[in-house]
Parts: C-alpha cells; structure tokens; sequence
C-alpha cells in the first residue's frame, strides 16, 4: 500500500474525530426551526451520550436522535464521548416508537466510537438494547434518514443508523470497529491504526461504492468545523432532498404506502454483503 | 475478538485422559465424550466444533446441510500481515475442514421438525462476516416459509475484520430476517455458547424468543480485555457469566449440555403445539412438502 493511500484515511479519521467539528446538537440547532429535548428511557435513566427530541423541520414534525459528544472535558466525560449505554440505545427506541405511532419521519445523527464497553452497560444488556433497535428499526413505519456526521462506529453506530437512506458527510467515517481496535484485534498493536483504517474502507466515497451510504453531503473547505452555517445548510438541504424523494417515491402522512416503504427497507439491508456460491442451487 | 485458551481442554497423557482446562482434573477420555465434552468434577464445558454440536443435538440421520459450498468474498481486497484475505480463508478452511464459521441446515431434535444454525468457534474465531450473515438470513427466511423453528447456537469472537462494513451490515441483515421470522409468528431459540460476543451478540443471537445459555459461557458485548482497557477496572471473574446473565433478566435459562437436547426438544414441543388436536402431524407433514418446495424452487 502505498503512503498516500494510508496517509489519506487517516487524514479523514482525524478530521471525523475533531473536537471542533459540530456536533449533533450543533446541527439540531441549525437544521431545525424548534427543537424539543425528550429525555430518558422512562425505565432506567437519561443517557447523556444519546440526544434526542421533537422537531420541526421545513413546517414538518420529525423525530430527532443522536449520539452526543462533548467539548469541554468535563462535557466530554458527562457524555462519555458519545459512547452511548442501554438507556441510550432504550431512549433512542422509545422516541423512535412514539414517531411511528404519530407517523413522524425520524432522522438520526451517528458520531460515535462505538458503544459503550464497561460492566454496567453490559449488565444492563448492551447487545439486548443493540439487537432489539435493529431488528424494530427495519420496521418502523415512517421514513427514517440516518447521517454520520462525525465517526461511525460498530454496533453502537449501526443502532441508531438503520435506515430507508444513510447520508455521510463529506469527511465521515463509517467502519465495523475504530481502526484502533482493528489493529489491536488483527495485529495485536493499536499505533498500526492509520494501516487499519485504510484497510477497513471507511471514507464516505468507499461507503458509496459499497452501496451502504446513498448520499454525500459536501463539507466546507477543510472541513465541517472551518464553516458552521455552511456546514449545516448543506446538511439541510440533502435532509430535505432525500426526504422529498422518499415522499416522492411512497407518499406522506395518510398516503404513505408503509408496505412498499418497508419491503424497499428490507430489501435495502437483504442485498448487503458479497459471498460466492460454488453452483446455483 | 477474545482470545482465551484457558477455555480448551489439553490432551492429557496419553490419549486415554484429558485435563480439565478449569480445575485441572485428569479425566479418562470416555467418560468426559459421554459426558458431552464437560467435565464431570467442575462441570466446564469445553469449547466444540459445529458438526460436534449437531451430532449432539440433531436426531441420528435428520441433518440436511443447507448452503454449502457458500465461500467468502474479498471484497475489500484485505490484507493483513503481508496475508491476503483469502489466503487466510484458505488457511482456516483446511485447518477447520469446514468452508465458514456457521453451518445451517435442516434437522429433527426429538422428532421436532427444526432449522438449526451452529456456530464455529474455530473458523476465524467464528466471527461475522458476509457468509455467516447470509446463511442465518437464509435460514431464517426458510423457517418462516416453512413454518419450520429455528434453533441458533452462536458463538463468536466478534466482526470479521477482513470485511469491514460489509461485515457490520450483518447484524442490521440478520437482525431483520430474525423480525421477519417474528413476524411470521415462528419460533426462534437462541443457545449461546463459549464464547459469545461483540456483533453476534448484538444480533441474532440475543433475539431469539427464548435464550438459553451453557453454563461458564463468556457472554457480553464488549470482550473482557476491551473493558478492563477501556475503564481500568478489574473484572470479577463471573462478570460476563450465563449465571449472572440470568440475574441481570437478560436470559431464559442456563442449561448444561447434557440437558440441552431434552431442553430443546421440549421447547419445540411446547411452542409448536397446533390449537386443535391431532393436527401437528398433518402440519408436519405440509411442513416438509414445503420445505422441499422451497427448496426445489430457492433462488441462486
């Protein structure tokens, strides 16, 4: 591999993991006319690493989630750098369940590392609360948009990120584990991270090519953190475009065609993945 | 992924004994293969190949072995270690005889018409990539064409690296065909064996109806050396244990492989009872001419 290819990855990741780039709430603020925050699981508690509420977008009501991360130490520690717990994953699942009852579009922000990996989350069910958003996500009954605007990371990206389109903004990244963690699970060595990252595949163009993401949203010169405003008209306007072309293509409000909705869904997440098979059977 | 060799049996002296991994007990060979690979003093459960599992739990002669010949691809072109990706599946292949990390097919357990999904924990740390994705897909949309209970035994070490997202996307497939075969109102049994982690269970294997779990299994999201790193904390030995599992409410039962098949066979009974009497034979039989139906009509 030559330097480039690795050093240009690596160069995404650092610009995916900066501190000054917006964050969910950063974006909420801009890409919303009024925003409600809804908080907690109502079982357990209010994960500050998920954010979520009411919002209004173009006149319309949507439901809003994502993952949080901090800015000043202390924020960054409250929101456990956006590692999200249970009662996060439980509280992005409740907000979810209250659109499709209200038939509102859901759209989610992913910037996360991963999930949380301590004892509590674990004793609290982690993979629990992962698998039941997944499998409840394929079906709900309303447009769901889901964007990476910072790190996507595993499982703890992916449950909150099932969705009818995925945007990625121009300098995400979207991979099955941090290229840390790849690299200390294959090459027992977590500096060989920038090797990982350009082995994983997990700029926005390489998820495209993969058919995982829809859609880039362009970022302002040096990145989203050079030019707020700019940054979050351009994700304004690729929201209101792919959700013009779900409306397009399968109605909205009491047209909505929820069957032919979901089948697209399914279908969406059936096709993924490459096997090869000796004969057709 | 885990890496723990503390889990496998070492062959004792001589090929007549092997020595209890956990307590360290020379145990007369015989005796711990009829005692399902478990040690009769402190009960540990050795880790067991897929076609052992199926041997213990499938009906003599029931097993149909569906999707074989399925390989992974390379479509990351991934290298590792100077090891192209698919040199590494090749390794693996002939160091397991098996062609992934799952094997799913069709079975009786008791009688009970059922499509059984096992894990490997040898191929690759048994770990989730694009085949072992689609196989339980499959499998799953098989059950709920047929009707037919799906019986999952997991085990896994996490991802499949080599296969990046790919390999993630798994668990959004997989956790979808599980929905649709909730939907067609068909049972769904999960077993979770040593060990159990990262995606998988984040997927399949914590959706079944019922979850069950063997005794001593490693069972968690994250793996133990991820934890300690990540919140220096030490882990209580039985942190990730079925037996703590149970008292967090986050599974069903923990059943000793001994009782595994029995556990099984009974749950198949009890939730594929039809409502009006005399009618599960019939069903069982409509069952199989559409098994062999959809079999005859699968697309490649």
């Amino acid at each position: 591999m030559t330097e480039h290819a690795t050093a240009e990855p690596w160069r995404i990741v650092q610009i995916a993991r900066d501190p000054k780039r917006p964050f969910a709430l950063d974006y909420i603020a801009m890409v919303f006319s009024e925003f409600f925050e809804l908080h907690g699981d109502h079982q357990y508690a209010d994960d500050p690493a998920i954010v979520g509420g009411i919002a209004s977008l173009d006149g319309r009501t949507v439901m809003v989630v994502g993952h949080q991360k901090g800015r000043t130490t202390n924020e960054r520690l409250h929101r456990r750098f956006g590692m999200a717990r249970p009662e996060g994953y439980r509280k992005a699942l409740r907000l979810m369940r209250q659109a499709a009852k209200f038939g509102y579009p859901i759209i989610t922000f992913i910037d996360t590392s991963g999930a949380d990996p301590s004892l509590e989350a674990e004793n609290r069910g982690q993979a629990w609360a992962i698998s039941e958003n997944l499998a409840e996500m394929v079906e709900l009954p309303v447009p769901t948009v889901a964007i990476v605007i910072g790190e996507g990371g595993s499982g703890g990206a992916l449950a909150i990120g099932v969705a009818d389109r995925l945007l990625m903004l121009e300098n995400a990244t979207y991979s099955v584990v941090s290229p840390e963690g790849c690299a200390s699970i294959l090459w027992n060595d977590s500096a060989l991270a920038p090797q990982a990252a350009a082995a994983m595949k997990l700029t926005a163009p390489d998820l495209l090519a993969a058919g995982v993401a829809d859609a880039i949203v362009p970022e302002p010169e040096g990145g989203a953190h050079e030019d707020y405003a700019q940054a979050g008209a351009a994700l304004r306007a690729a929201l209101l475009g792919m959700l013009a072309e779900l409306d397009e293509r399968f109605g909205q409000g009491v047209a909505l065609d929820v069957p032919a909705l979901l089948a697209d869904r399914l279908a969406k997440y059936r096709r993924i993945g490459v096997v090869q098979e000796a004969q057709p059977q | 992924m885990i890496q723990n060799i503390l889990h496998r049996h070492r062959q004792g002296p001589g090929d007549l004994w092997v020595q209890c991994a956990r307590c360290h007990e020379l145990i007369y060979r015989k005796e711990f293969e009829d005692n399902y690979k478990t040690c009769p003093k402190c009960s540990h459960h050795a880790r067991i190949t897929a076609s052992e599992r199926i041997e213990m739990l499938a009906d003599p002669g029931s097993w149909v072995e569906e999707d074989a010949g399925m390989r992974p691809a390379d479509p990351l072109q991934f290298e590792s270690l100077g090891k192209a990706y698919p040199d590494k599946v090749a390794e693996e292949q002939a160091k397991t005889g098996m062609d992934e990390a799952i094997l799913t097919g069709c079975a009786r357990i008791e009688d009970h018409l059922t499509r059984l999904a096992v894990c490997d924990f040898g191929f690759l740390g048994a770990s989730m990539g694009s085949v072992v994705g689609e196989r339980v897909t499959r499998a799953a949309e098989r059950s709920a064409a047929e009707s037919t209970p799906l019986v999952l035994v997991a085990c896994s070490g996490g991802a499949r690296m080599h296969e990046g997202i790919y390999s993630l996307m798994q668990m959004a497939k997989t956790s979808a065909a599980l929905a649709q075969l909730g939907r067609a109102r068909v049972p769904c049994f999960s077993v979770l064996t040593d060990p159990t982690t990262g995606g998988v269970t984040a997927s399949f294997a914590s959706l079944g109806d019922v979850i069950l779990a063997e005794p001593g299994a490693l069972v968690g999201f994250a793996g133990p050396r991820v934890i300690e790193q990540t919140t220096r904390q030490k882990l209580p030995p039985d942190a990730q244990s079925p037996e703590k599992l149970l008292q967090h409410g986050m599974i069903d039962a923990v059943v000793h492989r001994r009782e595994l098949r029995a556990t099984l066979g009974k749950l198949l009974r009890l939730y594929t009872i039809a409502p009006a009497k005399g009618k599960t034979r019939r069903n069982g039989r409509e069952r199989t001419a559409n098994a062999r139906a959809a079999r005859s009509t699968m697309p490649s």
